[in-house]
């Protein structure tokens, strides 16, 4: 069942299909089958006085996953954070230009409410962060939040939750023990089932490996895989065969501007900026 | 930035260089031999064949190695991909010098058929495509490449030339059937040379633009026919 949309976010079937247009200067056109899910628009960032993001356009398609590369300080965090104002908590930020569209809501308008946005679009971060609290409470945290108190309610949604996130054998005889009594990758899936567990839209990935062993990470790359049949996914890689592996679709940041933006495919077979090339082939300096 | 395993691919080239040369100068040798009836030197063709092969050898080696150890994407994947192919290709080269030399020594010890004209003639287009076809490969010179795709037709029409030629040899003297069937397969020899270049070609056009131009019908439009 894909998530439910939240009564301010939705637009049915007036939807349009994205165009099959270019999507930036640099990048490249998106199918026009696939549904646009977000639509970022010409977004200039500031950090205080320092401008983080340059004039970046992009059109991200529902259920895919998509992989944000780019060296470190180019703008990946930068731009993930802006999906889901998770950057409204620092200090000093701002969207100076452009827009963010999720479904067709541009997530500044007056009537959108930023903890509902989070919910549709929920984070997982480089460092898992359960809380420290039992396995049970950091996946019901959220669905307890919004004032679900029933019990047969939260066992289904822990359940489906940990299936989800593919860590349910793993951990279903130890429920009510603290979630930082887990392995660092066991760990990284609880974060993941916590954040589906308020069955969002879209999921967010900052680096959700770089802590893992390569077991551990396989298995998220295998989760993220089934993940994308519900799910829109937006992962933040160092790993370029991680984004060769897990993505539909690669958009290149430098400096703080969309280089390219095209199939992975494309990105790693044949990329059309000299600067892709060099940097996933690993002569970027 | 250079990497420090930048020269595992200049090494690389280099063999493949390499081989293109010896391929090359093979295939030059055993026309020679067949032209002057010089048996010592289709020995020594035949002999050297195991340059060529050692040298596959050794390029696979490499590029699996590389493909393992360095996990190459884009250009640098392809390159790799197709200098391994290119490198079947060139020892396939290396084998028919050697059945070119083989028939060559076997002709030295009666007279020629007929003077030795069409042979070396097309001889050398299949030389100037397998050139060329390396060169390309070596500069990423795709238009070069389609240029010698579109030469392969030459060569064929050539090898039907002769065997319509060496047909009626054998038809007016049966006393000549030996000598003109082994032409004949030097002439398919010959013919299956320019394929080879030709397949060298195509996959540079791959290298050079990621597009597989093989099978398709937009280059073989025949210049000549
Ligand atoms: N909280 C902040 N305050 C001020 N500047 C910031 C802040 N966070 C990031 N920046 C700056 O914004 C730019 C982009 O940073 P960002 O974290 O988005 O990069 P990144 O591509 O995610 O890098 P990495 O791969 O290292 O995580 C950098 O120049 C960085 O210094
Ligand atoms: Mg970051």
């Amino acid at each position: 069942m894909p998530a439910a949309i939240s009564p301010t976010m939705e637009r049915p079937s007036a939807q349009p299909t994205a165009p099959a247009l270019a999507v930036s200067a640099a990048g490249t056109a998106a199918s026009a089958a696939a549904r646009t899910i977000i639509d970022i628009d010409h977004v200039d960032f500031f950090y205080g006085p320092s401008q983080a993001l340059h004039d970046v356009s992009l059109k991200l398609d529902e259920k895919k996953v998509t992989a944000f590369i780019g060296p470190s300080g180019c703008g990946k965090s930068t731009l993930l954070r802006c999906l889901n104002r998770m950057n409204d908590l620092i200090d000093g930020t701002r969207v100076a230009k452009g827009s963010i569209k999720i479904r067709g809501v541009d997530i500044h308008g007056p009537q959108v409410d930023v903890i509902e946005l989070r919910k549709r679009v929920g984070m997982v971060f480089q460092k898992s962060n359960p809380f420290p609290k039992s396995i049970y409470d950091n996946i019901t945290y959220g669905l307890r939040l919004q004032g679900v108190k029933d019990k047969s309610r939260l066992d289904a949604v822990v359940e489906k939750s940990l299936r989800g996130a593919a860590l349910w054998d793993e951990v279903k005889d130890r429920l009510h023990t603290s979630g930082l009594g887990l392995s660092g990758g066991q760990q990284q899936r609880l974060c993941i089932a916590r954040a589906i567990a308020v069955e969002p839209d879209i999921i967010l990935m900052d680096e959700p490996c770089s802590a893992l062993d390569p077991i551990s990470t396989s298995k998220v790359e295998e989760l993220i895989h089934e993940l994308k049949k519900q799910f829109t996914i937006v992962i933040v890689t160092h790993n370029m065969q991680q984004a060769a592996r897990c993505s539909d679709q690669t958009a290149f940041f430098y400096l703080g501007r969309l280089v390219e933006f095209a199939d992975t495919r494309t990105i790693f077979m044949n990329p059309a900026n000299p600067q892709t090339e060099a940097y996933v082939s690993g002569r970027f300096g | 930035m250079k990497r420090f395993f930048d020269a595992e691919l200049e090494t690389f080239r280099s063999h493949l260089v390499l081989m293109g040369e010896t391929s090359i100068r093979q295939v030059r040798d055993a026309i020679r031999a067949l032209v002057e009836a010089d048996i010592s030197l289709a020995d020594r063709v035949v002999a050297a064949d195991d340059e060529v092969d050692q040298l596959e050898i050794k390029i696979d080696d490499e590029a699996i190695r590389y493909m393992n150890l360095r996990s190459p994407v884009a250009t640098e994947l392809r390159f790799v991909i197709v200098g391994m192919k290119a490198s079947h290709d060139l020892e396939r080269v290396g084998d028919e010098a050697s059945n070119i030399a083989k028939r060559a020594a076997k002709l030295a010890a009666e007279p020629p058929l007929k003077p030795y004209i069409d042979i070396p003639r097309m001889a050398n287009i299949a030389l100037e495509m397998l050139r060329d076809a390396l060169d390309c490969f070596l500069h990423m010179d795709s238009d070069k490449a389609i240029a010698v795709v579109k030469r392969d037709s030459e060569v064929d029409a050539i090898n039907k030339q002769l065997y319509r030629e060496l047909t009626s040899f054998m038809i007016e003297k049966p006393g000549t059937i030996s000598r003109a069937i082994e032409l004949m397969f030097i002439s398919k020899s010959i013919e299956r040379i320019a394929d080879h270049a030709t397949n060298i070609a195509e996959e540079m056009v791959f290298l050079a633009q990621a597009r597989d131009i093989r099978h398709t019908d937009e280059l073989k439009k025949s210049t000549l026919s």
